[in-house]
């Protein structure tokens, strides 16, 4: 074992020399960014409130499906739809009043490069007896006006899914064959046929669409509340996923969550290592024996494969897995490490002078062994926090850990189980393995950084 | 065997039917040792453990077919041990021979570009996969993204081979590049130590070939904890091949726990463990034999 020089450093010192470091500098300021961002997260969004929503997934129906972020449009070079409420677009008009019937106009642009992915229409109705009857009817830039189709609700609350309506097909492609001559040539659905101009090639007619909903309403005093969404490719910084969820929110708790269980699981498995080292070290005999026996019992558990048994068993939520964690891992190479360390402090004079003055084995093992051997032990603290990140990011990816958690791994969990990687939503599995790596890269530098100060035998080579 | 239905019980009181099914659960529960308290119990389990009887499977079965979990695991034991143990070779020569170089080297470009890359190493190698799959085959198209052999296999011998080990080119890579620059930076560390001792300079002094003090001066000697290091390094990739194997679908150890996490098949995940267990002891028992063969200081 290498002989560790033990230097004098304070934690304020340690802080002080790692800002000297261009490295230093630079992790710090990626970890002051995550920082900022859990408190971001913490303040603005409340912790029950987000697991309730994230949970949620009828909360998101006006979110459209698997988007990609906003500003990856930047990259493609194409201008990607955005979702658009119509709802914000319409115009009444009352056609009769015995029977009630109005006419909702929604007039729009569409000037965007892709096809929309889905048309949904949310209806929520008052009524005595019998649900109103709408009738459809859309308008292209050139003002043809289709006949699409003409329902009655099902219920108070209806909503039609435009694009899932086979028979819209046949319509749509009746009315393109009449225009162009032939039956389309490009596989037609029924999206492509709303926005689809008649040049006979398969572009987007860009202008001023319309779509009419008329409402024939049974009774005098039946209401209705039209919701019509036309869904976009992108969506916010983030992105969705799957179940129409942003991204934004599971990036931005993630970082909180996956943060505090790495710092957690580091710090309080070194505190024990130095603690049982120091003990072990400094009584010596048979604690030391005892200590060391289950050291070597411990550096022989399967770590990886015992927790992902624990945590399928007991299924264990994120903060009862950091007690696991900590327990499986209570003696490990670190107690070895750090015994070798005390062994050479201990019979430094200090010591010597606190054991002539009367002071208890307590004392001196928490107050003058440990402060004495922290500052080489902070480097591999700081190194093995992302180790922990990573174990919260492999247990969620074996799914074994509780699932209704937003952390960064659940989100590749969710992106890989989604086919992601073979679907081509890379955003997906791109965003959170950016934060994951962030988060071990700003660790892991000022680790190195900690390190060539507190042990400068490194610095000189 | 139903009671309430069977012609058998017909005649019997419900009061009767009732004892009769408790009189069965009660052996069953003895049957399984499930009436024991919980540390006798664990005795049992660890002895049977120990045996390396680990039970028959719930619902998984081995490729021919066994529901033994025994069999189970030793079906894809070969193979986890073909990809990982094979990544430790490479990333072993390749650490050993870069990291002589650069300490031999101290100073130079490429000996600050490892010092400065290093802390990169913290992401674990299935990470790295994740991107590979990425590149290589959701935008390239070049390389499949995991799995074994093409399916249908190719039945030349030859031609199998190399699509095993167009299969292994990802994960391989993976595990190359995740422990790359912290794998040469700690031997180049190492070396550096050894070779300031004096019979080095000395070496040097009588105008020895490089080579030839890298090899008999520097190298020699370093051996024992470089093989403590490689045999370390062979457990660890065994453990970390768990979540590899799952990316990269290698139909491996970790891909049997996996899915039996999946199955929620408690007598193979037990397995699995038990069998990490034994390969760990295995490897550390080994090489505290090796250690005294090849380090003559050391003595039983």
């Amino acid at each position: 074992m290498n002989e560790v020089e033990l230097s004098g450093y304070s934690l304020k010192g340690i802080i002080k020399e790692v800002l000297r470091y261009k490295v230093g500098i630079f992790a710090i300021g990626i970890l002051i960014f995550l920082i900022l961002l859990s408190i971001y997260a913490v303040i603005t969004m409340p912790y029950e409130k987000t697991i309730y929503m994230w949970n949620n997934s009828q909360l998101w129906l006006k979110n459209p499906r698997n988007a990609i972020p906003i500003w990856w449009s930047i990259f493609i070079g194409k201008k990607l739809p955005t979702n658009i409420n119509l709802s914000k677009y319409v115009k009444e008009k009352h056609i009769s009043d015995n029977p009630k019937r109005i006419e909702y106009i929604y007039s729009f642009s569409y000037n965007y490069d892709e096809f929309p992915p889905e048309l949904n229409i949310f209806f929520k109705s008052n009524y005595k007896k019998d649900p109103p009857v709408i009738k459809i009817y859309w308008e292209k830039p050139n003002g043809d006006k289709i006949f699409l189709l003409e329902r009655s609700l099902r219920g108070k609350e209806d909503t039609l899914y435009i694009q899932n309506i086979d028979k819209l097909e046949n319509v749509l492609a009746s009315y393109i064959k009449e225009k162009v001559g032939y039956y389309p040539t490009y596989p037609l659905t029924v999206m492509r046929g709303l926005f689809v101009d008649n040049s006979g090639n398969l572009s987007i007619y860009k202008g001023n669409y319309k779509l009419y909903l008329d409402v024939t309403f049974n009774d005098q005093n039946d209401t209705i509340n039209i919701e019509p969404i036309l869904y976009g490719l992108v969506y916010g910084i983030a992105g969705t996923d799957h179940l129409r969820r942003p991204l934004s929110i599971a990036l931005l708790w993630g970082a909180p969550l996956d943060i505090s269980f790495g710092v957690g699981a580091a710090l309080s498995i070194t505190i024990l290592h130095l603690i049982f080292a120091t003990i072990s070290g400094w009584y010596g005999r048979r604690i030391d024996f005892i200590i060391q026996r289950f050291t070597e019992i411990f550096m022989l558990l399967p770590f990886l494969p015992l927790v992902i048994m624990i945590s399928l068993f007991y299924k264990l939520t994120i903060w009862k897995l950091l007690l696991v964690v900590i327990l499986t891992s209570l003696f490990g190479t670190g107690v070895k490490t750090q015994r070798a360390l005390v062994l050479q402090v201990k019979n430094l004079p200090y010591i010597e002078a606190a054991k002539a003055y009367g002071a208890s084995n307590m004392r001196i093992v928490f107050l003058y062994l440990i402060p004495k051997i922290l500052p080489p032990v902070i480097p591999n603290l700081v190194i093995s926090i992302p180790g922990f990140v990573f174990l919260e990011a492999i247990l969620s990816l074996f799914g074994v850990l509780d699932p209704t958690q937003p952390t960064w791994g659940r989100i590749i969990e969710d992106a890989f189980q989604n086919g992601a990687l073979y679907k081509g939503y890379f955003y997906w599995v791109l965003e959170p393995s950016f934060m994951l790596i962030l988060t071990a890269i700003s660790f892991a530098f000022l680790g190195f950084a900690i390190d060539k100060i507190v042990n400068p035998k490194l610095k000189e080579m | 065997m139903m009671v309430k239905e069977s012609p058998i019980f017909k005649g019997y009181t419900d009061e009767q039917k009732r004892e009769l099914i408790e009189n069965r659960v009660k052996n069953e529960l003895k049957r399984r040792g499930l009436d024991k308290p919980f540390l006798i119990r664990s005795i049992y389990h660890l002895k049977n453990a120990l045996l390396l009887n680990l039970g028959t499977a719930m619902n998984m079965t081995s490729d021919s077919g066994s529901m033994q979990v025994k069999n189970i695991i030793l079906e894809r034991l070969p193979l986890t041990i073909l990809l990982f143990t094979t990544a430790s070779v490479i990333n072993f020569f390749l650490h050993l021979f870069l990291g002589l170089k650069l300490a031999r080297k101290y100073g130079s470009f490429f000996d600050k570009l490892v010092v400065y890359l290093s802390p990169t190493s913290v992401i674990p190698g299935w990470f790295y996969g994740i991107f590979l799959i990425l590149i290589f085959y959701s935008w390239l198209h070049i390389l499949p993204p995991g799995g074994f052999v093409d399916f249908p296999p190719p039945t030349n011998p030859i031609l199998y081979a190399l699509n095993v080990l167009k299969h292994m080119i990802l994960p391989l890579s993976a595990w190359i590049i995740s422990a790359f620059f912290w794998g040469i930076y700690s031997e180049r560390n190492f070396f550096l130590i050894f070779s300031t001792e004096d019979y080095v300079e000395v070496a040097t002094a009588k105008g020895l070939p490089d080579k030839e003090v890298e090899r008999k001066y520097i190298l020699y000697p370093a051996l024992p904890p470089i093989i403590t290091n490689f045999a370390l390094t062979v457990i660890s990739s065994w453990m970390g091949a768990i979540v590899t194997e799952a990316i990269f679908n290698w139909p491996g150890l970790g891909q049997i726990l996996s899915r039996a996490i999946g199955l929620f098949d408690a007598p193979v995940i037990v397995g699995v463990t038990v069998i990490y267990a034994y390969l760990l002891a295995g490897t550390v028992l080994l090489l505290e034999f090796i250690y005294t063969l090849i380090d003559p200081r050391i003595r039983v």
